[in-house]
């Protein structure tokens, strides 16, 4: 009896993938950053419109530790990191599993130019040569890294302009379709302000208040990461969850009790800067793998 | 009926009244968006080949189409030529319509075929065919780059990863729904 094939040979970008997991938890704690682990299964999720949780015994398996992780920056501890299992029903595709390995952090003080700055300094600690190769490209790692507006993406990239993609309800489809094939294919792209109404825990521009202060990081037309600089008025907060969770509900999706504990402790929340990373999108792109499911061990179907 | 997060590859949907196979299939998501089905189809009446992408809460008609054991016979210039296993009535198959399935028959294999009214358009096969290995290198020992596996030949000339211990002339099986390596095959 020989051992299972598809398990013994993914063992090359295993050991890869333990290494690089390894590298970025000396980054953040040498970094002064706290590691914690917060509950996997919880009453509620953050509600968001697209975003769908696995239910587990009458309450959710988490589909983000974000709203824990706020709240701990509202008890007052300043820098956090966690790495952690993530679950998002129905989710499965080349670049996707619906268990997946998340890498958010939290700083407070900061805000969304400085996370931008601190995932150049990541991806320098984890390839220090600054160049990556992925799937025939050469990916320029040397900071600083293209920052194009969501506005300037669609002039730039698509066949609609902005305005018009979210008056007829496009805007999913030309970013996935037409604009995210396009993004950081010489080096990283940092797509920014994302029009409010996207954006339903990040805090508006101060200057454009038609746009909020979130980004996501692309490599290669991979989406890598979000972040935003954080929203902390509880009042607001409270306003664009009561329309998501309309929103959620209209869709025919379980109602979320509202996450009370998270909107009173809200207040006592700093100006914060946080950021959710796809780790196995990470190990994808520093071993040159064409699918997620080359970086993990089990997928579903294996199981 | 079959909602988007039921379609996978090998989904058999009824479009403009005609059945098709979904023979590329990918989920993709933008950040916080809508989930997006981009889907590569095949037509199995005239076998046209088209891209289409669906949108979470659309709903598809699945095609009910027929199957009926047969046995694989012999290729001739027109294609694969099957014969029912109870009417002994024959029925071929064109090489588009089998892809990469044509790699893993061999003589007198039963398999399910895929009838639409008369016609025969699609193909079942046992989860695993052995077949034998006709080229492989040697592996370099040391070469850890490309891990414990390297390519292989098999007697039908599909190519394919094994591991490092599999030789020329190992009889190996094959997953003919993925197409990957499974084990060896003791003779």
């Amino acid at each position: 009896m020989e051992g299972n094939w598809t398990l013994a040979r993914k063992r090359p970008r295993l050991e890869q993938r333990a290494r690089i997991v390894q590298t970025v938890r000396s980054f953040f704690v040498e970094r002064d950053y706290l590691e914690v682990e917060t509950p996997h299964r919880v009453p509620g999720n953050a509600p968001e419109a697209h975003i769908d949780a696995v239910t587990s015994d009458g309450w959710f398996l988490h589909t983000s530790p974000e709203l824990c992780m706020k709240r701990l920056l509202a008890a007052g501890y300043p820098r956090l990191f966690q790495i952690c299992r993530c679950w998002r029903a129905d989710e499965r595709g080349a670049r996707h599993l619906p268990e997946f390995a998340m890498l958010e952090w939290y700083a407070a003080g900061c805000d969304y130019h400085q996370l931008m700055a601190e995932c150049e300094t990541l991806l320098t600690a984890l390839v220090p040569e600054g160049r990556l190769d992925y799937q025939g490209r050469t990916i320029d790692l040397s900071p600083p890294w293209e920052r194009l507006t969501v506005a300037e993406a669609f002039e730039g990239y698509a066949s609609l302009s902005l305005t018009e993609a979210l008056a007829a309800g496009r805007f999913d489809e030309i970013i996935a379709l037409e604009i995210e094939p396009r993004l950081g294919l010489q080096g990283p792209t940092f797509l920014i302000e994302y029009p409010t109404e996207l954006a339903a825990l990040a805090r508006r521009h101060p200057h454009r208040p038609q746009v909020a202060e979130r980004f996501e990081l692309y490599i290669a037309g991979l989406e890598l990461a979000n972040a935003f600089s954080e929203l902390t008025d509880p009042v607001e907060q409270r306003r664009r969850f009561t329309a998501e969770e309309a929103a959620r509900q209209a869709a025919g999706k379980p109602p979320y009790p509202s996450p009370e504990p998270f909107l009173r402790e809200l207040a006592a929340m700093p100006e914060a800067a946080g950021i959710a990373l796809g780790l196995d999108r990470l190990v994808m792109l520093l071993t040159g793998a064409d699918t997620i499911d080359e970086v993990v061990a089990f997928t579903p179907e294996l199981l | 009926m079959l909602s988007c997060s039921d379609l996978r590859k090998g989904s058999k949907l009824i479009i403009d009244g005609e059945p098709h196979v979904i023979v590329q299939f990918d989920f993709t998501k933008p950040g916080k968006g809508q989930a997006l089905y981009k889907c590569k189809l095949r037509n199995m009446i005239t076998g046209s080949l088209f891209d289409r992408t669906y949108r979470s809460g659309e709903t598809f008609e699945t095609a009910a189409l027929e199957e009926r054991d047969m046995q694989y016979l012999y290729r001739d210039e027109t294609g694969y030529v099957f014969m029912d296993q109870k009417s002994y009535e024959q029925v071929t198959l064109p090489e588009e319509a089998l892809g990469d399935q044509k790699f893993f028959l061999v003589d007198n294999m039963k398999v399910n075929v895929l009838m639409f009214g008369d016609r025969g358009i699609g193909l079942t096969l046992p989860n695993f065919v052995n077949l034998r290995v006709t080229q492989s290198d040697p592996w370099v020992k040391g070469d850890t780059a490309s891990g414990n596996n390297k390519p292989a030949t098999v007697e039908t000339g599909y190519t394919l990863q094994v591991p490092a211990f599999v030789e020329q002339g190992t009889l190996i099986q094959i997953d003919t729904r993925t197409g990957e390596y499974a084990t060896r095959v003791k003779e």
